[in-house]
């Protein structure tokens, strides 16, 4: 295929290969007692995915958007920011990421439970609302990565994007900015193949989206996403970078969305079986299970006691979440302005009066 | 008492909140050495250094955007897009994204954010530029759109916009730029938002407009004086909030009302005025509510904006129709 050329000059960076072994000569700052945290992190993410999903189709959670299959790049990149001082700006595909970098997730359960008070983000938790306007959220992180500096906070930001964002103008503007003042920060680009039902393919003609960052003035590369140690030592030398003031970098997470765009998608009507096929042989969860076991530190009875308790984990958020305030015919009007014109308290006022009849 | 035009009220503003708030930061096309294409920003770069003026790359989008990450950041940025036509490659950053930031946020964040934008016809600028879009931001909830007249407001209600905790579309008329100078306090003073003034008390007719329009009312109300005709001026000042309460007690006052705008008629912001009357104070009108707006097509070329805009005789025209009824 014509995109095979033209690769990123460093090549795509990997470590730990699907078979669970360790690419020659590779080398990772991930040590065997953080791999197995990453690995509980990327486990409770797919446990979160098939629970709620389920949820979903009894009607008792939001339209939802998996991270299946993206675990490595979700988990890995988190695990390379510091949640007391950076920031996370995500899109909507990193749930689990916003969690480990201190969103509790009963809080981000209740937003998809669509409740308000329940659902704000805790003061102290660097953490920007997920963005459903594709690359809306990049300007916003360049701003605020630009700001912090400005402000002589010893802070990066790391921003998430995908494939299809990529291809918005906001990519390309934020990115050009954070080039021109040198923010700190750190554009993940996840690239899973699809937005929604349009393949990498024709998103793009460029061979490689790591690349672009050349035309931006830093630093480029492309990794395993689902890789789970390539990604975090990827991410750290960006977030080193960054900090050090070194500027933005842009790292591709070449990955497969293993599930589909949202709970209302359908992937059938346009995936190829055998392409979804060869992506589950490149599982990012396996591939550190065989890997661990080859240590012995992993077997089927660990993973059946993780199951449980990560699922426990997840179901007390779940719970308390669903057990949270319900939001109120009032909150129709919460938190729009500090003071709300009077003709907004008017207007509140109706519903308020109309609602208790 | 100092003398300034509508140029030189910005400048002082954004220099004495940049003097007393080292938050305060403004960026834009063109802010820096050139002081902005119509000088509004001159000499701030000098003054409060490159860091706190910025020359941005051309792009609307990212100036927007970015300012809403550094409000997030601690800043308190003022943007400049360089005209009002151009927020069209930036109006997801602006009403979608500064409009619905705290409530997304579950009030976790706010947007301390001014943008600051010149309009209107009447200088013969080139395609784009003389866009009067303002009543788009109107139907961006979460914006407060303020849209000032002469130089003691465009001061105080710029000084307003940059200390709101949310964000602010202030919107300057550049046909009036450099019309006048009029007294303007030296020191940082404040208008406050939602607030019509009353610039000229009639008996006959209440003539409701704002920005450059308001000039346009003031020349209108001397030729009816020459023919007997008493009309009121009323200026909004800001669109978003709304002062209803004037609105209605200066058009009850006349039984009259004349609305005048650059935007074109349809869904303009004069048919939201229009409304409100109708449901506020319909019995105590004494003839039907008269717009003259632009017409319904887009902003010609500069050779023919004469007829396009507002012009002197249709306002004559319609408060003398009014009269009549």
């Amino acid at each position: 295929m014509a995109l095979s050329k033209n690769r990123p000059v460093q090549g795509r960076r990997s470590v730990l290969l699907p078979d669970g072994t360790i690419a020659s000569g590779a080398k990772s700052r991930m040590e065997e007692e953080f791999l197995l945290d990453a690995l509980r992190w990327m486990m409770k993410s797919r446990l979160y995915d098939q629970r709620v999903i389920a949820l979903q189709r009894q009607g008792q959670f939001g339209v939802f958007s998996p991270g299946t299959g993206q675990e490595a790049s979700i988990i890995g990149s988190a695990m390379a920011v510091d949640p007391a001082r950076d920031w996370m700006v995500p899109q909507y595909r990193e749930l689990m990421a916003t969690v480990h970098h201190g969103l509790p997730l009963e809080v981000i359960t209740a937003q998809y439970l669509g409740k308000i008070a329940p659902g704000r983000i805790p003061d102290g938790v660097k953490v920007l609302p997920t963005q459903v306007s594709i690359a809306a959220q990049l300007p916003q992180a360049t701003g605020l990565a630009w700001g912090l500096r400005l402000r002589g906070e010893d802070s990066v930001v790391i921003t998430y994007i995908g494939d299809g964002g990529s291809s918005e103008g906001d990519f390309h503007e934020a990115l050009n900015l954070a080039g021109v003042v040198r923010a700190p920060i750190v554009f993940f680009l996840q690239n899973n193949q699809w937005a929604i039902s349009t393949s990498r393919r024709v998103q793009s003609a460029t061979s490689s989206f790591a690349l672009r960052a050349a035309g931006y003035g830093f630093e480029g590369v492309e990794v395993d996403g689902n890789d789970v140690m390539a990604v975090y030592d990827a991410a750290c030398d960006a977030v080193q970078r960054a900090r050090n003031g070194g500027g933005p970098s842009l790292i591709e997470a070449v990955t497969y969305r293993m599930s589909f765009h949202n709970t209302t998608d359908n992937p059938s009507r346009y995936q190829d079986p055998k392409e979804f096929e060869e992506a589950r042989t490149r599982d990012p969860i396996e591939r550190v299970q065989k890997f661990l076991a080859g240590l012995g530190l992993w077997d089927a009875k660990r993973e059946a006691a993780w199951t449980e308790e990560l699922r426990e984990e997840n179901e007390q958020a779940l719970q308390h979440a669903a057990g949270a305030a319900a939001p109120r015919p009032e909150d129709v009007f919460a938190n729009v302005y500090q003071e709300p014109p009077p003709r907004v308290l008017r207007q509140r006022s109706e519903l308020v009066d109309g609602a208790r009849g | 008492m100092p003398q300034r035009n509508i140029v030189e009220a910005i400048n002082n503003a954004l220099a004495d909140e940049m003097e007393s708030d080292p938050r305060v930061m403004v960026l834009g096309l063109d802010v820096g050495k050139l002081g902005g294409v119509f000088r509004t920003t001159s000499g701030l770069v000098e003054r409060f250094g490159a860091e706190r003026v910025v020359d941005t790359p051309l792009a609307e989008a990212s100036i927007i955007g970015a300012s809403l990450g550094l409000a997030l950041a601690g800043m308190v940025p003022v943007a400049e897009i360089q005209f009002l036509g151009f927020t069209a490659q930036g109006f997801h950053q602006l009403g979608p994204q500064l409009g619905k930031y705290r409530q997304r946020s579950r009030g976790r964040y706010h947007c301390q954010v001014t943008v600051r934008a010149p309009f209107g016809g009447g200088i013969r600028s080139p395609e784009f530029h003389s866009d009067a879009v303002e009543a788009q931001f109107v139907q961006s909830p979460g914006i407060k759109v303020v849209m000032p007249s002469n130089p003691y407001d465009a001061k105080g209600l710029l000084i307003e916009a940059i200390r709101d905790p949310d964000p602010v579309l202030y919107c300057e008329p550049d046909r009036l730029y450099r019309a006048g100078r009029s007294e303007v306090p030296d020191g940082p003073y404040t208008v406050p938002f939602g607030k019509a003034a009353v610039v000229r008390q009639g008996e006959d007719v209440t003539l409701v407009a704002w920005s450059a329009a308001v000039e346009l009312c003031m020349r209108a109300a001397e030729k009816l004086a020459d023919e007997g005709v008493s009309a009121t001026v009323l200026d909004l000042r800001t669109l978003v909030p709304l002062d209803v309460e004037t609105l209605c007690a200066e058009v009850v006052k006349t039984g009259r009302c004349v609305i005048v705008h650059e935007a074109p008629l349809s869904a303009g912001f004069g048919a939201e005025i229009s409304a409100t009357l109708m449901e506020e104070v319909f019995y105590e009108l004494d003839a039907p509510v008269a717009r003259v707006a632009a017409y319904d097509v887009p902003f010609p070329a500069a050779s023919l904006e004469d007829y396009y805009l507002p012009s002197m005789d249709r306002v004559l025209t319609a408060a003398r129709r009014t009269m009549q009824s």
